[in-house]
């Protein structure tokens, strides 16, 4: 069996606009490591939420999936191509919810107004599994106390809008992990939570990550989360890949100039006062327009460089 | 819940008076009764009443007394469930309006389930498949039936019935078994002319029905608790149906106490066109000749359909939608 669960290569998404044909996804190649946080970072439109619908398939029309594949390597079954998947392929059916779950940014959103918390995670477990209606909820009750929902017996009779934005999220996550998916792809999911919130969000997710010991896929554009989650670091931009490290690499010290401008720009102690750093020189660069093949270095990190600066760092 | 409703129940009774007055005001506010109108057409026939059977018919009917009196004397007996006597037909009106109301209730039902069976498939289609060849079949097929007034097609769907199906023309009844009591071969009968009225009422509601729905589903379909329940491993047509659908169908859930005062005022010209024995026409034919009391039970119950059916609504939408529940 394969290390990674997913290996991703050369996919291609695009999206059919009135105004012509938006490439949302140019060149993706990465491979998700199994039993190991990957996080996928990258500023807004850059691809990284598409990226995770593809693997989920839920790429909705005018958008495309052009080329590339997405290889699923999961314990239970063999290993197939998600992106040749046709639609009426009943491995679509327990890929999703069953194999792959996903977490997404609108807790306040991502829960149906006109059904209880119950009804939504349990049928979570009917459409994969042959079990009673009770089983379902008996199996969603432990699920909701796994990830901190107080008074379970009542909440769950309870409907999403009596929940604050962070329970909400607990249940979207007990809704996500209550089949044990082996790969637990999460879209921004604290980026619409209070800061104390996220933090405990953050930890719930960390913890039940160890305690499963499922792959889990995070994106985000916040890189205090990455440090604190992640094992290794995908950088996306306009659709591409530029660096995939280790979090020591990608964040102590970055190859690339896009993620080197990405981490000056955090706001920190040290720069208190001072004007933060844009990325905007950066992204004028001939470099980030044109698309180069990841170059595996030295250290083992694979980043997309014009060659003129590849051939710095393979000469050290 | 109980208290809402009976508070919701107690304030109906001013509504309701007001309206009565209301009603019994303008109804005698066109000069002349019905005894006038009696008179005109007895005399157009020849007939020569004195001056002194006219004062009977009116004490008669009560119209010497005072407005208020007479008023009061309406209201009084509706209240009790006499509804009064029609001068027109010569009956008493309870048995004129439950007759009628009767087969009104069967063709509305009949022709709602008729639009709803179409006009809910066809929306979900043109939604889900939006801007695709079969979204835009759909809509120009709606909106001809939109723009042809319901009285036209009834004549054309007259037509088709007796050159293609042998159906008599119009009425719920063959000749034969219009004043036959009931039997199998009766009701058999009343399904066969059914079809007719039921799709003729039905279509007219049906392009707008889907028309808001595509809309309303449009506005669901890519919401973020739609892609949470597709990421989850929903089927594709349960998960229409479950998510986007249970949310978009509200707004009609608040109309169907709407529906209740149609099932007496709505569709008359089809009515009178069809000849159906509906209330729509005899109220009118009561307002026409100032059937008082006929025209004022009507429209009593009118009010006080409408004022039930919005209750209704607001129950159901309570029932169907627990945010409205719990406010």
């Amino acid at each position: 069996m394969s290390d990674n669960v997913l290996e991703i290569r050369n996919l291609a998404v695009e999206f059919k606009t009135d105004t012509g044909i938006s490439k949302a996804l140019r060149d993706v190649s990465f491979d998700v490591p199994r039993g190991k946080v990957t996080a996928v970072v990258g500023e807004s439109g850059s691809g990284k939420s598409v990226t995770a619908n593809c693997i989920m398939r839920i790429i909705q029309p005018p958008g495309k999936i052009i080329s590339g594949e997405i290889m699923f390597s999961p314990i239970r079954t063999d290993p197939y191509d998600i992106v040749s998947l046709v639609n009426k392929d009943p491995r679509l059916v327990d890929l999703r919810g069953d194999l792959i779950s996903m977490v997404f940014q609108e807790p306040m959103t991502a829960l149906s107004p006109v059904y209880t918390v119950g009804n939504q995670v349990a049928e979570a477990i009917l459409c994969h599994r042959d079990v009673t209606e009770r089983e379902a909820w008996n199996e969603a009750a432990d699920m909701l106390m796994q990830v901190g929902i107080d008074d379970v017996p009542r909440r769950i009779h309870q409907y999403p809008f009596e929940f604050s934005g962070g329970m909400r999220q607990r249940v979207v996550i007990a809704m996500a992990l209550v089949c044990h998916p082996e790969i637990l792809i999460c879209d921004e999911p604290t980026t619409a939570l209070d800061v104390t919130v996220q933090a405990e969000i953050l930890t719930l997710i960390r913890d039940l990550q160890r305690e499963l010991n499922n792959s889990v896929l995070f994106i985000t554009h916040d890189l205090g989360v990455v440090a604190q989650l992640a094992d290794q670091v995908v950088v996306m931009y306009q659709g591409r890949v530029l660096e995939i490290g280790t979090v020591r690499q990608v964040l102590k010290d970055p190859v690339h100039p896009y993620s080197q401008g990405l981490l000056a720009s955090i706001p920190g102690l040290a720069s208190k006062g001072q004007r933060l750093e844009t990325i905007a020189s950066v992204v004028g660069d001939a470099d980030l327009l044109t698309s180069y093949p990841l170059t595996r270095l030295k250290d083992g990190r694979q980043v997309s460089l014009a060659p003129d600066l590849l051939r710095e760092f393979e000469d050290e | 819940m109980r208290g809402y409703v009976i508070k919701r129940l107690i304030g109906m009774v001013p509504t309701l008076m007001l309206i009565s007055v209301i009603v019994f005001v303008v109804i005698q506010l066109p000069p002349g009764d019905i005894v006038t109108s009696t008179l005109d057409r007895l005399q157009a026939q020849g007939v020569e009443i004195s001056a002194e059977q006219v004062q009977n018919l009116r004490a008669q009917y009560k119209l010497d007394k005072p407005m208020v009196l007479q008023y009061l004397y309406w209201i009084g007996n509706f209240v009790t469930g006499d509804m009064g006597y029609s001068y027109l037909y010569s009956r008493p009106v309870n048995e004129l309006v439950w007759e009628r109301l009767g087969y009104t209730l069967l063709i509305s039902i009949s022709a709602l389930l008729f639009t709803w069976a179409i006009a809910v498939p066809a929306g979900m289609f043109s939604a889900v498949r939006q801007y695709s060849v079969g979204d835009y079949v759909l809509t120009t097929v709606m909106l001809v039936g939109l723009a042809t007034p319901s009285f036209l097609l009834a004549l054309l769907a007259m037509y088709a019935g007796y050159e293609w199906f042998g159906i008599s023309i119009g009425g719920l009844f063959s000749p034969e078994y219009r004043d036959a009591p009931w039997s199998l071969a009766r009701v058999g009968d009343f399904l066969s002319h059914l079809w007719i009225p039921m799709i003729v009422v039905g279509l007219g509601g049906t392009a707008s029905t889907m028309r808001i729905l595509r809309a309303n589903l449009l506005d669901e379909l890519n919401k973020p608790y739609v892609v949470t329940a597709r990421a989850k491993g929903v089927p594709p047509i349960k998960l229409l149906i479950k998510y986007p659908l249970r949310i978009a169908i509200n707004p009609f859930i608040s109309t169907i106490g709407l529906l209740l005062p149609v099932l007496i005022s709505g569709e008359a010209i089809v009515s009178i066109v069809l000849n159906l024995p509906t209330t729509g026409p005899a109220l009118i034919q009561a307002i026409v000749n100032q059937d008082m009391y006929l025209a004022g039970s009507f429209l009593m119950l009118l009010a006080i359909l409408t004022v039930v059916g919005m209750l209704l609504s607001d129950l159901l939408l309570a029932w169907a939608d627990p945010r409205i529940r719990y406010e």
